[in-house]
């Protein structure tokens, strides 16, 4: 799961370091943009099944990998 | 009466006040005593239309059971796109019909004051039902949310689980005092001043009374809403609500996405957490567009010119959403693509450029939002502006009584 998000990561971010720095800040460093943010959520909710909704998950609840990752686990419990 | 308007209005509110900061002091919940000043200021500002108010009631009853017969039916079908649907429409109903009724037939069927912003709060629960964040709607939690009286004409618009979170437990209060006294200052000084500029040059012609009317247009309103909304927080904040800030600083934006993270924050937050962010993630998902940009292009569009809509079906309204949906689309190419902004963009010289762009073009938003820009072109009759239109003039109001 763990590779899953960081490789969709990569992609939407266009840079390969948030498979290294998983504590970097992608809202921060223009990685991750309103537009990126959206894919990020459709695409995890496509792949995990689970529902992610813009008013309750924030940009800032997903600015570092750790962070997605968490989130995608507390979902899928 | 109308809230934050009438001077009377302020005197009920001091006194309404007292038992509110003993129940603070006393660190005891104040909700059911801030529920009662809620319905008699709802009240009050609509006894003296009668129809208003029976129209007030029977929306939130209906909307109410909207909701109730909404969750039961998400818990024993899930999530089905069609009847998600058929409560959104149900949901909006009230509001289409009035702005429809209002604007083709000349009288205003089913509306009243703060239908708009009801519409806000009831559309936003409706949706987050379904995506099954809110899996109850007490009846208490749902009256108190709607005609919370701070925020019940012209928002800011809250969310109703932060709300009832904040309804739940015992206020702490810091700034709060601060932030009625500038709201005071703001509404009523500032913008009662600027509004006397607007009044003096609105039967004036040409380019130059066009240029003053813009820029003293654009400060008045920034002054008067925000203003309103700060004594809004303020009260809200005294009878221990801490409801969402609408304005930050909105004439230093670096650029038009900055500005509409600092205008009506409530509103457009309002819209991208509802409307733009689920359409893009609609289109994401079943790939409708090849190319991102093109998507949020489009997305932008349909955003910002709902929300033209949404301030009313006159032309000036609309085509404020599609200039400002043009705006947000062209920044975000220019974002994506430009190779001189990559470059220069952390530069002081880039971003002071930047934004006195963006000052200009605000306010030039803001003219066409007068309705002055169409009278101009001649697409709408001389006096739909504006300045007619906003009941700014309690500076006036003042004055008058002091004088006679």
């Amino acid at each position: 799961m763990e590779e899953k998000i960081l490789d969709l990561l990569a992609d939407i971010c266009d840079d390969d370091i948030v498979k290294e720095d998983k504590t970097i800040d992608m809202v921060e460093e223009e990685l991750l943009d309103s537009l990126g943010y959206t894919e990020l959520l459709a695409e995890l909710e496509e792949m995990f099944g689970i529902v992610l909704s813009p008013s309750a998950v924030s940009k800032n609840d997903v600015a570092t990998p750790e962070k997605v990752i968490a989130l995608v686990q507390s979902k899928m419990k | 009466m109308t809230l934050f308007e009438d001077s009377w209005f302020f005197v009920y509110l001091a006194v309404a006040l007292i038992p509110a900061l003993i129940l603070g002091i006393c660190e005891k919940p104040i909700k059911y005593y801030a529920f009662a000043v809620s319905l008699i200021f709802v009240w009050m500002a609509t006894e003296t239309n009668k129809r208003a108010m029976f129209f007030l009631i029977g929306f939130c009853i209906a909307e109410f059971i909207v909701l109730r017969v909404w969750l039961k039916v998400m818990k024993k079908y899930g999530r089905k796109s069609s009847f998600y649907v058929l409560f959104l429409a149900l949901g909006m109903a009230p509001l289409v019909i009035s702005k429809l009724s209002n604007h083709f037939m000349g009288f205003n069927l089913l509306g009243f004051m703060g239908i708009s912003y009801m519409t806000f709060k009831i559309l936003q629960m409706i949706i987050e039902i379904y995506d099954e964040l809110i899996e109850e709607v007490p009846a208490f939690d749902y009256f108190s949310f709607l005609l919370f009286f701070p925020s019940v004409l012209s928002g800011p618009i809250d969310r109703s689980q932060r709300y009832t979170k904040d309804l739940n437990t015992i206020p702490q209060r810091s700034d709060y005092m601060e932030m009625a006294g500038t709201g005071l200052v703001y509404k009523f000084v500032c913008a009662s001043l600027i509004y006397q500029i607007l009044i003096w040059v609105n039967p004036q012609h040409g380019l130059m009374a066009d240029l003053i009317y813009m820029y003293a247009y654009g400060f008045y309103l920034f002054f008067d809403f925000a203003g309103y909304s700060r004594m809004a927080i303020g009260t809200a904040y005294l009878f221990g609500v801490k409801t969402p800030e609408n304005f930050n600083a909105p004439f230093k934006s670096k650029d038009i996405m900055d500005f509409w993270d600092r205008w009506h924050i409530t509103l457009s937050h309002w819209f991208r957490d509802y409307l733009f962010s689920r359409l893009m993630m609609r289109w994401i998902k079943n790939k409708r567009f090849s190319s991102r940009l093109t998507a949020a292009a489009c997305g932008f569009m349909i955003n910002m010119t709902v929300m033209g809509l949404w301030h009313g079906l006159d032309i000036f309204y609309i085509m404020y959403g599609i200039y400002h949906g043009a705006l947000l689309a062209l920044t975000e190419i220019w974002n994506k693509k430009s190779k001189f902004r990559k470059k220069h963009k952390k530069d002081k010289g880039y971003i002071a450029v930047s934004t006195f762009i963006t000052f200009n073009l605000v306010m030039f938003g803001l003219f066409i939002f007068s309705g002055k820009f169409t009278e101009i072109l001649g697409l709408t009759p001389p006096g739909s502006s504006a300045v007619t239109a906003v009941g700014g003039d309690y500076f006036l109001k003042v004055m008058t009584k002091v004088l006679h």
